[in-house]
């Protein structure tokens, strides 16, 4: 598949969404909701549950699967209420000493006239300030859209992994191409400028994994194995860790 | 695209004219009138007619809001490579090294305000729209630290369209490289005050810009996450007049408070005096 035929699949109806990834390979899984400031965003499911033997915070960008359901979960656009609520849960894993495991899939952080008023940009620069030094292991893994900074709320960790057919890139090809080229026709193209494929972006160093789709026995087995690695890490370190990941990139 | 127009072509002429040329007018944007160089410079960069902010480049900020002959500048060699290849992203570059004059999008350095030290950066929106790529990213960061290291105060002038598409993830993962920056000289007791000036969008917005301890902005700038027009798009009717202007943002909640020019630097100097800082 080329860059563009993986942003189309990453889109598609039909494929695997967060709740599908929480089924199968989190077991007792108990949502919770809100954000305690301002309401409950549904684009945002989280919880706690097990991997394993371990108890962890759950954080999964849901869109749905049907119309009714990519309407329910505003196709999976958060608002700034959403990352609060997964900040608030992340925190909650932090005092009780919990890893977090985020599941992304989202275009975009939801831009309606509400969450600008509501503060999206705050939202998630608060995710990112509060993340870099959170005291407990986080792995954050993009199973179909990694769409900029609404993605990357969720996805300042210890290690970011990403499905073998997902994408994570700075702009959507469509907007890339339209700034660039003023015809979203040349998208693919743009797709393939951007370097958003789970394989440039381990080239990169940006992301830790690339994990084949439709293997989630596998993919628990190895998420069990690095959370063992990370939970043994001991804190200094891993914050250390962190830090030193995300400051190598770009210079 | 929109944003373009929020960078006008005037203020390049404004702030580059030789002194032999200050004499010269430019027209306004806002009330139109023909006003010279030299009025508009010592008025602050306000139009003296209509109140227009005209836009400040990042090194005359400085001059602006610090001590006389204080600054001293920081990792002004650093560049931009094309890490991605992008096509077309050498070119781009190179234009606006020779607009702006400048090796990037971010000056950075320490200077004194009323004889208190500070570290400071500076965006620049005549580089490629203040866009924040690697370099800017690690410019910043490498300031953050720098202040941490040496229990300096913060003092950031904004103005960005977000994060630099031709530098695809890089780019955006500049705005978790900052902020944990950032996170650390907060941890460390040091005061991050920013200036949020027209515009501060994006990616800049989501990071560093929403990260201060004191958060200030001009009169009428734009502040926020998406730009308006698909804001507009997706709300699916017309903005409310105003939308994203710092007045709203701070309605909203979002800014402590909103400096005119002309009394920026004493009131930053209050500010610093108030946190102590020698």
């Amino acid at each position: 598949m080329d860059a563009y035929e993986i942003v189309k699949a990453a889109r598609e109806e039909g494929r695997l969404t967060a709740i599908d990834y929480i089924n199968e390979i989190i077991e007792d899984f108990v949502e919770f909701h809100g954000d305690r400031l301002h309401g409950d965003d549904k684009a945002v499911i989280a919880g706690i549950g097990r991997l394993g033997n371990t108890a962890v915070t759950v954080i999964g960008v849901e869109k749905g699967k049907n119309t009714k359901e990519r309407i329910t979960h505003n196709f999976g656009s958060a608002k700034p209420e959403g990352y609060r609520k997964a900040l608030r849960l992340m925190k909650q894993a932090e005092k009780f000493k919990r890893p977090v495991i985020c599941f992304v899939d989202t275009a975009g952080a939801y831009c309606d006239l509400l969450s600008e008023e509501n503060g999206q940009g705050r939202a998630i620069a608060d995710n990112l300030f509060e993340m870099s030094d959170l005291k407990t292991p986080i792995l954050s893994i993009v199973i179909g859209e990694g769409g900029s900074g609404g993605a990357l709320a969720l996805c300042h960790s210890d290690r970011i992994w990403m499905m073998e057919d997902a994408y994570f890139s700075v702009v959507s090809p469509e907007s890339c191409a339209n700034i660039l080229w003023k015809t979203t026709d040349k998208a693919p193209e743009a797709a393939a400028a951007l370097s958003l494929t789970a394989k440039d972006l381990y080239k990169l160093g940006i992301i830790d994994r690339i994990c084949p789709k439709g293997d989630q026995k596998g993919l628990k087995k190895e998420m069990e194995k690095e959370l063992e690695i990370l939970m043994n890490t001991e804190l200094n370190e891993l914050i250390e860790g962190r830090y030193r990941k995300f400051r190598t990139i770009g210079y | 695209m929109e944003l373009k127009k929020l960078f006008l072509k005037a203020d390049n002429e404004l702030e580059s004219a030789p002194n032999k040329l200050l004499g010269r007018k430019i027209t306004c944007k806002k009330c139109e009138n023909k006003i010279s160089v030299s009025k508009i410079r010592k008025n602050y960069f306000i139009c003296p007619q209509c109140g227009h902010y005209f836009t400040v480049r990042a090194r005359r900020r400085i001059l602006m809001l610090t001590d006389k002959r204080s600054f001293i500048e920081m990792d002004a060699d650093l560049e931009s490579k094309n890490i991605i290849s992008f096509p077309g992203y050498e070119e781009k570059l190179a234009a606006a090294r020779e607009k702006s004059r400048e090796n990037e999008g971010v000056i950075c350095g320490t200077a004194t305000i009323w004889g208190r030290k500070i570290c400071i950066f500076s965006m620049d929106a005549n580089f490629m729209m203040g866009s924040m790529g690697a370099v800017v990213g690690e410019k910043i960061t490498r300031l953050f630290e720098y202040a941490t290291d040496n229990k300096l105060p913060v003092l950031g002038i904004t103005v960005s369209g977000g994060a630099r598409m031709q530098e695809g993830m890089i780019s955006l993962m500049q705005m978790s490289k900052v902020s944990a920056a950032v996170k650390r000289h907060s941890n460390s007791g040091g005061l991050y005050i920013v200036l949020l000036t027209n515009p501060t969008t994006g990616g800049v917005d989501a990071s560093f810009a929403m990260q201060a301890d004191i958060t200030l902005a001009e009169p009428g700038a734009r502040v926020g996450f998406a730009g308006p027009r698909i804001v507009e798009k997706t709300t699916n009717q017309p903005l409310p007049k105003g939308f994203q202007r710092a007045e709203s943002v701070l309605e909203c909640g979002f800014i402590d408070d909103i400096v005119p020019r002309e009394v920026q630097m004493d009131y930053l100097g209050k500010l610093l005096e108030l946190h102590g800082e020698k």
